[in-house]
């Protein structure tokens, strides 16, 4: 009966593991709708901000900013959007492979790479690849801030006007549904905004105090904003992500602890078997 | 019926108020603005503040922002107000610390004591930020 015993303490070590995953999992949707929601309540704001950048563009022509314009690029800057937390499937990984295929195709071409890091998994990840990293914050939470990023985004922004880096990516989880989580990797700047929507009349706004000094407020508060999207929504595609894998998870321990019940079974019955065996033989030899 | 314009003040953290408006009072950076419909484009800096919407009918909604950017357009008014206190040392700080966070997490184990320290200073920070914050609001 060695055998059926130590199937046993298996299974229950199975049931408790199951146990953990199957809350884990109720966790995760909670939180992912709230994540959801989160990520709705950023999007005005971004519109907004895209309207208002539309208009400054087609408004004011002779003021460039310099996160305006195009530049030959000799190095990138990529911010690196990732989650605090694993056990949430192959989502980071994910991310990395997307990030490491891109970072290789630029190294083809001449272009060297920097890295901020959101979140501890992107520091852990660099910490073993190497590579120049600039900024990095972990810790953020499940209820993002702006002012948490300020100072990472501005690293980069202040690298690229200093013409350390002449372009700037932003790495992350897109969240399409549920079950789809897409690793992006977006341009951030130069911004590269077309707005269709056509002003027929040459006209500009009033400046106060003046253009640079609105400009530069602007452009800064639109960056963070893109940033702080992409925050939000990497943290919605890690709850939905670690919801999946949890569940995948909780359906694997059921099936195990089938399999394991059918084998503790037929030990348990042939012990049976045997002893009964045993004892007929020994009534025999009587 | 009088003349009204649109008001939307939204933040990075979701939308504020959306509405019609006979005329909008806010802060600006060079002083107090009164926006009536059909004002010129305009687009200013905010200071910490109070904007006011005067929705008629004697009805005036007050909200506050730490900051923020305000666009004029003849038949809009949009305020994209800050959510966190912002000041140029602030940001630097910020950036500072970011930077410093970075070199002291890969810079290997001997400094992983520090960069414990270093988070609760920040988090200390950022709680002082805060209260800072809500003293302003509470005004």
């Amino acid at each position: 009966m060695a055998g059926a015993k130590e199937i046993r303490t298996q299974i229950a070590s199975i049931k408790n593991t199951q146990k953990i995953t199957s809350a884990m999992e109720m966790v995760a949707a909670a939180k992912m709708r709230k994540a959801q929601n989160r990520m709705a309540a950023t999007r005005p704001y971004a519109e907004k901000m895209r309207q208002v950048i539309g208009h400054l563009d087609q408004a004011h022509p002779e003021y460039k900013h310099s996160f305006m314009t195009e530049r030959e690029v000799k190095r990138v800057g990529y911010i690196i959007v990732s989650s605090d937390r694993g056990l949430c499937g192959g989502l980071n990984n994910n991310l990395f492979r997307a990030l490491v295929k891109e970072i290789k195709a630029q190294d083809d071409d001449g272009v060297k790479s920097s890295f901020c890091t959101v979140g501890s998994k992107a520091l852990g990840f660099f910490r073993h690849f190497g590579g120049k990293v600039m900024a990095q914050i972990t810790q953020i939470g499940d209820k993002p801030h702006i002012e948490d990023l300020i100072g990472t985004v501005k690293v980069m922004l202040d690298a690229y006007e200093a013409g350390e880096v002449d372009r700037i990516y932003v790495c992350y989880n897109r969240f399409v549904n549920t079950m789809t989580q897409e690793p992006t990797i977006e341009q951030l700047v130069p911004i590269t905004s077309k707005e269709e929507e056509n002003l027929s009349h040459h006209w500009d706004y009033i400046y106060e105090p003046d253009s640079k000094d609105v400009l530069d407020n602007l452009l800064s508060r639109y960056l963070e904003a893109l940033v702080y999207q992409s925050v939000v929504e990497n943290g919605a595609s890690e709850q939905s992500s670690r919801m999946v894998a949890m569940k995948s998870a909780t359906e694997n321990a059921d099936g195990l602890i089938d399999e394991l019940q059918l084998v503790y079974n037929k030990a348990r019955q042939a012990a049976i078997t045997q002893e009964i065996s045993e004892i007929v033989s020994g009534a025999a030899a009587v | 019926m009088a003349m009204t314009i649109h008001v939307d003040i939204v933040s990075a953290e979701g939308a504020i108020h959306s509405g019609l408006a006979e005329m909008v009072y806010a802060p600006g950076a060079m002083g107090e603005l009164g926006i009536a419909p059909r004002h010129t484009p305009l687009v200013t800096r905010l200071k910490p503040g109070e904007v006011r919407v005067d929705s008629g009918k004697g009805e005036m909604q007050h909200f506050y922002v730490s900051g923020g950017i305000l666009e004029v357009q003849p038949h809009i008014v949009t305020v994209l107000a800050d959510t966190a206190v912002r000041a140029h040392d602030l940001d630097e700080a910020a950036a500072e610390d970011a930077k410093r966070r970075a070199e002291e997490a890969l810079s290997g184990q001997q400094a992983d004591f520090e960069y414990a320290k270093a988070q609760a200073e920040l988090a200390e920070a950022v709680a002082q930020l805060r209260a800072i914050q809500r003293a302003r609001k509470a005004k």
